[in-house]
């Protein structure tokens, strides 16, 4: 007779995992320390699924590893060539999409969106590069926001209205004209009330959000993702990218 | 909406009055923010348009970040922060428009009102656009002019439309031959010949009770005519099951697939068995809240429809105590769209009925466990409710006679494109593709697409399909095309359609409607290099698998279709192909500079 299986068990990658009731399977990954390509997730944040980088095979069906409930029994298909090299399609899509400048970007080295291309092996953006026209907010004396490296996440968005109550970002537009908008009568950060050590700044995953008080405090070569790729890193941890003193 | 108020408002606006405009805006609208889309509805069409200064007051009034209104205008595409001009066209740009010479037509009221395509005239008078499909492609080519639809332009009702232009004749001084619209019904069937008369089918519901309601139902076998096929009883089970303070029945009146133009006429004809299909199943799930969302573009249905629902509360169908039932209380909102396609996705569509931006939500959970503010919500399609309403009439139990073992009953087609009769049609469920366009008269037909861009394209190699949810499944856009058209051209339209619609949430299809209208582009013009048809094929498949609702993993299928159908055409060979990358296009802005500065040189 086989052995009776504990019932709370995805298999990812043909590993047990374990989950509790109510987790996706995005959570129940992070917990055993299994890595899922993701930006627009972070741990303690509402699952919002719209990177679309997390998307795994399960049971069959395409679905987003963050926003998918873990099943008994689910089947999940994560490490796979062909996944990943769809992900790294994705990363394309996103670079080609905005005006990102890795060499002189000051985030290089702490950024997610450039740690999770170098660990998917993306050499080029592949796709015709968009070179979108859009609007810097240097208005603030400590807060950047750069909307040509903004992938749309909403994680500050998330962050500023749970965890800073604060509601100073959203996005607006439609389509490609999707943009990140400031609230305040001026629509610049001058105006709202974002402080340089809000939550929203810090859980940028790129450099469209950052803090301008301690610019190369860590030198490059130095810093998060420079010696041990993302997929490498704890995974609780993935989603702290800010500079160490 | 009084001229009166109108004028007032107008007035209001010249002085700069933000908080008497937005107050009055507020007023009509319960002050509640669940209805900030439909005050900038008013407004739009009050104002022309909504100044930024007047958005922050109404975020002010309604205790709302600014970015939220900021949103909502950028988002929707029939409001707009900048003043456009006090007579706004849109002009359908589906292709069966596009087939009847929209595209010259447009040049010529450009022309005659000396205006360049969405750019407003210097004078603030006009502002010409294109826009996506109106439902009118069995009248096309057509337009909007401040949301009211006119049919059947032609060059001697462009001359018309310039000359009241020109002197200022106001909107409700126009002609109204101008804004007749036809109901073209072609072919009636089991739904379109019903004679139950209003309220028949409710009291026999009622008769019956709730259980034995909710099995007739099941026993009909009705399933969503939307696109989905969800069967409906079950749908409704699922809703009624979930316990919750309240229960919502929504309408979806979005119909925004290109080619359809179903449920205008269902609206107009049938509107009574619509309300009673959504009135029996606020019966049989116990819902007090019930909304048609009906899309921006039928607009001019709007009066009509405003009058049934009166009608309705006047014979006591609808309001308190229902036919003198104790406890059963429902009435019906109407909420107007904006100009955004995704809205016709339900989840999307709860987004927007709660005055959001209409992006799609996350399932789970589904609207039948949290919809509308979180309660259990059913929503369907016009004709589901219509169809739900005439299985409790006359007859009704003829419905599950007809159709397939799946498919039961009859299905509502719009037919457009080239066919000398374009109308309503309907058809038992099991007919072939040919059947359909010998009906239709049409001949030398080359392919059909079924369901609009996102659904199938046909060729006369599948014309023995069936329409069914087993085979060839639709929402009821059906397009024509003879043996003339250029596939490239229909596809495009297509791809430029999507590109248009993308909600923008999410990654693959942000992008990837992009980069897909792009490279079609290119390559129905230029000829294909061996990398683009690569990358289309990449893109697609990126799309298919990754998008977050079905907007983006459908908007893929048309160009896998196209590239499977019309290979030949668009393969590279020897000599219709041109490398992906355009010399003189990328160093055409250096040009530039260099003529520009010409101490350069």
């Amino acid at each position: 007779m086989p052995q009776k299986i504990s019932p709370r068990k995805i298999k990812i990658d043909q590993q047990d995992i374990p989950f509790s009731e109510g987790q996706s399977i995005m959570e129940a990954a992070e917990q055993a320390g299994v890595y899922i390509p993701h930006l627009c997730h972070k741990a303690g944040y509402k699952a919002h699924g719209s990177c679309r980088l997390c998307t795994v095979k399960a049971s069959g069906r395409w679905v987003s590893a963050c926003t998918e409930p873990a099943e008994v029994g689910l089947q999940v298909e994560n490490n796979s060539s062909e996944l990943q090299s769809q992900r790294r399609a994705i990363v394309q899509l996103l670079f080609a999409e905005g005006n990102h400048h890795c060499p002189f970007c000051e985030k290089s080295g702490n950024c997610q969106l450039q740690a999770v291309a170098y660990s998917l092996d993306m050499h080029d953006a592949h796709f015709a590069h968009q070179f979108p026209h859009r609007t810097l907010d240097a208005s603030h004396p400590e807060v950047l926001l750069d909307r040509d490296r903004c992938i749309q996440c909403e994680l500050c968005v998330r962050a500023s209205k749970e965890h800073d109550k604060k509601n100073v970002f959203a996005l607006s537009g439609r389509g490609p004209h999707t943009q990140l908008i400031v609230n305040s009568e001026s629509g610049k950060l001058k105006d709202s009330e974002i402080e340089k050590d809000d939550e929203a700044i810090k859980v940028c995953p790129t450099g469209a959000l950052m803090n301008r008080s301690k610019p190369f405090s860590v030198p490059i070569g130095q810093r998060q993702f420079d010696n041990i790729p993302i997929d490498q890193q704890s995974t609780g941890k993935s989603g702290n990218n800010e500079a160490q003193p | 909406m009084d001229t009166n108020s109108d004028s007032n408002l107008l007035k209001a606006l010249e002085a700069e009055s933000w908080s008497l405009i937005s107050d009055n805006a507020l007023n009509r609208f319960q002050r509640s923010p669940h209805h900030a889309l439909q005050m900038l509805i008013y407004l739009q069409a009050a104002l022309g348009y909504i100044p930024p200064a007047l958005q922050r007051q109404i975020a002010r009034d309604l205790q709302l970040p600014i970015t939220h209104i900021q949103g909502l205008v950028a988002f929707y595409f029939f409001l707009s922060a900048e003043k456009l001009g006090t007579y706004r066209i849109y002009i359908s740009n589906n292709i069966t428009d596009k087939m009847l010479d929209a595209a010259t037509l447009t040049e010529c009221l450009c022309q005659q009102l000396n205006v360049s395509l969405g750019c407003p005239r210097e004078d603030e008078k006009v502002y010409i656009e294109q826009t996506s499909c109106i439902g009118l492609s069995d009248q096309g080519p057509s337009c909007l002019i401040n949301g009211l639809s006119i049919p059947s332009l032609n060059e001697e009702r462009i001359r018309q439309i310039v000359s009241l232009i020109e002197s200022d004749t106001e909107l409700s001084l126009w002609p109204k031959s101008l804004f007749e619209t036809s109901d073209s019904i072609q072919r009636k069937g089991w739904l379109l010949d019903n004679t139950t008369s209003p309220g028949e089918s409710l009291r026999q519901a009622l008769k019956i009770g709730d259980e034995k309601s909710l099995a007739l139902l099941e026993k009909s076998a009705l399933r969503g005519r939307g696109g989905a096929g969800f069967p409906t009883a079950k749908k409704w089970r699922f809703c009624k099951g979930t316990p919750a303070e309240k229960h919502v029945v929504v309408c979806n009146a979005d119909e925004g697939e290109p080619g359809t133009f179903k449920d205008r006429v269902l609206l107009r004809q049938h509107c009574d068995l619509i309300l009673e299909g959504m009135t029996i199943c606020a019966r049989l799930i116990g819902a007090e809240l019930g909304f048609i969302y009906l899309r921006a573009e039928y607009l001019n249905l709007l009066p009509d429809l405003e009058k049934t629902l009166q009608k309705w509360r006047d014979n006591n169908l609808l309001g308190q105590a229902i036919l003198g039932n104790e406890g059963f209380n429902f009435d019906i909102e109407i909420h107007l769209g904006a100009g955004a396609y995704i809205c016709g996705e339900e989840s999307a569509l709860i987004e927007s009925l709660e005055g959001k931006r209409g992006i799609p939500r996350n399932r789970p959970p589904f609207p039948v466990s949290e919809g509308y503010l979180s309660y259990p919500t059913v929503v369907n399609n016009v004709e589901t409710f219509a169809m739900a309403a005439r299985i409790f009439g006359k007859e009704g139990d003829s419905f599950s006679q007809l159709g397939t073992e799946q498919s039961k009953g009859t299905k509502l087609l719009s037919i457009s494109g080239d066919t000398p009769k374009p109308g309503i049609y309907e058809f038992p469920w099991g007919v072939t593709i040919q059947e359909i366009i010998l009906a239709s008269g049409a001949k030398n037909t080359y392919f059909v697409q079924v369901g609009g861009p996102a659904g199938e394209l046909l060729d006369q190699s599948q014309f023995k399909r069936t329409l069914c949810y087993e085979d060839v499944a639709t929402g009821g856009s059906f397009m024509i095309f003879n043996a003339e058209r250029n596939p490239l051209e229909i596809i495009l339209n297509f791809t430029q359609f999507f590109a248009h619609e993308s909600c923008g949430f999410c990654t693959p299809c942000r992008v990837g409607t992009q980069l897909n209208h792009q490279l079609f582009e290119k390559i129905s013009t230029q000829g294909a290099a061996p990398s683009d048809i690569e990358k289309l094929e990449e893109l697609n498949l990126l799309m298919d698998r990754f998008s977050h609702c079905g907007l983006g993993k459908t908007a893929s299928h048309i160009v896998k279709q196209g590239l499977a159908q019309f290979h030949k055409k668009l393969k590279p060979g020897d000599d219709n192909w041109s490398p992906d990358f355009d010399l003189d296009k990328s160093l055409s802005t250096a040009r530039k500079l260099r003529i520009i500065d010409t101490g350069a040189n």
